[in-house]
């Protein structure tokens, strides 16, 4: 693939911390080793692993909440957004969802109030929710609503990458099929880019394009989805796809 | 913010709002002078002319009682201002931002709290010598900070990692705007109770330093400063400390169910 064609690129990325407090500084954890991969432009690279394999310490490196100790990371696009896992954390309980979804246009200071309102019109039609929501407050939606108007959130200030940290693992199966199709509707028509972080391997097969598996802060491998989930090489991605039959 | 009523907030709203309107009506409008002695009307019961009786100089107490209840309301309302406005300000920056000058100043609030606070504002007014009303508000309100803090502080500390506040960072939100407007909000259910407790906190402070001399003194006319006069003529005139301790009582009582109704509501949503 061409150079341009990228919108994220972290090469050798290793991040770790020390535990302890003012005085005594505890031994150095590594949670991340000598991470590399490309996110291409309209591409959903799935990252899976178990629990506790430093999924989230990426997410959080490459938003730059957290800076690596070696290594970079590259963003080719502006203002990367995320969508999290729990719906119910994700939208602010003080304010309706018109609020909530005009917010993030407020902050980017460009638009007048009308042009604000044409916009989060347009971009609740985008992730099919009714006009009734924008009076809602977020305790009278459903999961499943939640998870949309978080999503409407991330895209409103028109971001080209996001990170979605297992964001349907907290619906059931039925709302999962359908956010997913969603998503997917979403990279086609609004030409977007996802790294999507899940522990549930059927879903990332149903929606990713590539995959990276990751063990211990390490990748241990990566390739399409057909190449890891036809042929894995690696003993570990074995496993994992033993466990999710 | 949707109200949502309860038997606790309807009473005590009630309450509370027939004593504000006999106070603000006592800014105004008295039966009687309140300082207006006449010797024919010394010691007079309770009567109809006079409902709350006289003193020992024939003064009307139900006016004096409305003249005091306006010092102490002005006094307790602008103790619990200067409280929780500061307190909150140093709650939400130590509880969001975290770090050393967290570890400093909630130590320091610590040590504050732990000595009583009407010892504490008694010792701040013998610094910024007794007798005006702002004095008292200046030192308790002082006192009244760490609580506040304290109490904004855990609700600020623990919306730093939810996800709504991850969120606007990323999009972009100034610090300053996510403090105010994305969490202060969110802190209402613990700030309000804690506004209406810091309230009888104050009226019950102020009745207190001003009862010991060191508060509210003549000519301003506060309930504290009234109760400590009523005690020297209890046997004579019982009245007057009966209906002045009986209007604290229930302002206090008033407030507190407001609070209460309060704090049960936010149970609910939560």
């Amino acid at each position: 693939m061409e150079r341009n064609d990228l919108v994220l690129s972290v090469s050798h990325v290793t991040s770790g911390y020390r535990d302890g407090g003012i005085f005594s500084k505890g031994p150095y954890q590594e949670v991340l080793h000598d991470v590399s991969f490309d996110v291409h432009h309209k591409e959903i690279l799935g990252l899976v692993g178990e629990s506790g394999t430093g999924k989230t310490t990426l997410a959080r490196t490459i938003l730059g909440i957290v800076k690596p100790d070696q290594g970079s990371v590259t963003h080719y696009t502006k203002r990367p957004q995320m969508i999290f896992q729990d719906p119910y954390s994700s939208l602010n309980p003080a304010y309706n969802i018109a609020w909530s979804l005009e917010e993030p246009l407020r902050i980017y200071g460009k638009y007048d109030a009308a042009e604000r309102k044409r916009r989060v019109r347009e971009m609740l039609q985008r992730v099919e929710l009714p006009e009734e929501c924008l009076t809602a407050m977020p305790h009278e939606l459903s999961g499943g609503q939640r998870q949309r108007v978080s999503i409407a959130m991330a895209l409103i200030q028109r971001p080209k990458f996001l990170i979605a940290d297992e964001p349907v693992s907290a619906l059931d199966v039925t709302i999962q099929a359908q956010i997913l199709k969603l998503l997917k509707n979403l990279r086609d028509e609004l030409d977007l880019s996802f790294l999507f972080i899940s522990h549930d391997l059927n879903v990332v097969y149903q929606l990713c394009d590539r995959v990276l598996v990751m063990k211990q802060g390490r990748v241990v491998e990566q390739g399409t989805v057909e190449e890891i989930f036809n042929s894995p090489q690696q003993e570990y991605t074995k496993q994992l796809l033993r466990a999710a039959e | 913010m949707k109200q949502k009523m309860n038997g606790f907030f309807a009473a005590g709203l009630t309450i509370t709002a027939l004593l504000l309107l006999l106070t603000v009506v006592g800014a105004f409008w008295t039966p009687y002078d309140p300082n207006a002695m006449s010797g024919s009307e010394k010691f007079l019961a309770p009567c109809l002319a006079h409902p709350f009786g006289t003193d020992n100089f024939g003064r009307d107490i139900l006016s004096r009682v409305m003249k005091g209840a306006g010092t102490t309301f002005t006094v307790a309302a602008l103790t619990v201002l200067m409280g929780s406005v500061l307190g909150t300000l140093i709650g939400a920056l130590t509880g969001y931002f975290g770090g050393i000058v967290d570890d400093l100043l909630m130590r320091l609030g610590d040590v504050l709290t732990a000595f009583p606070s009407v010892l504490l504002a008694l010792v701040i007014i013998s610094l910024l010598g007794p007798g005006s009303k702002y004095n008292v508000v200046l030192a308790l309100g002082l006192v009244f900070i760490p609580s506040f803090a304290r109490v904004t502080r855990t609700a600020f500390a623990s919306a730093r990692d939810v996800n709504y506040i991850k969120s606007a960072r990323l999009m972009g939100a100034s610090s300053a705007r996510i403090l105010l407007i994305h969490i202060l909000p969110n802190t209402l259910n613990v700030l309000l109770p804690a506004i209406t407790i810091g309230f009888n906190n104050a009226v019950l402070a102020e009745a207190s330093m001003s009862y010991l001399g060191i508060g509210v003194t003549p000519p301003d006319a506060s309930l504290g400063y009234m109760l400590s006069e009523a005690q020297g003529m209890f046997a004579r005139a019982p009245w007057y400390a009966l209906c002045t301790g009986a209007v604290i009582v229930l302002f206090v009582f008033g407030v507190g169910l407001i609070g209460e109704g309060l704090q049960r509501r936010s149970g609910e949503v939560d």
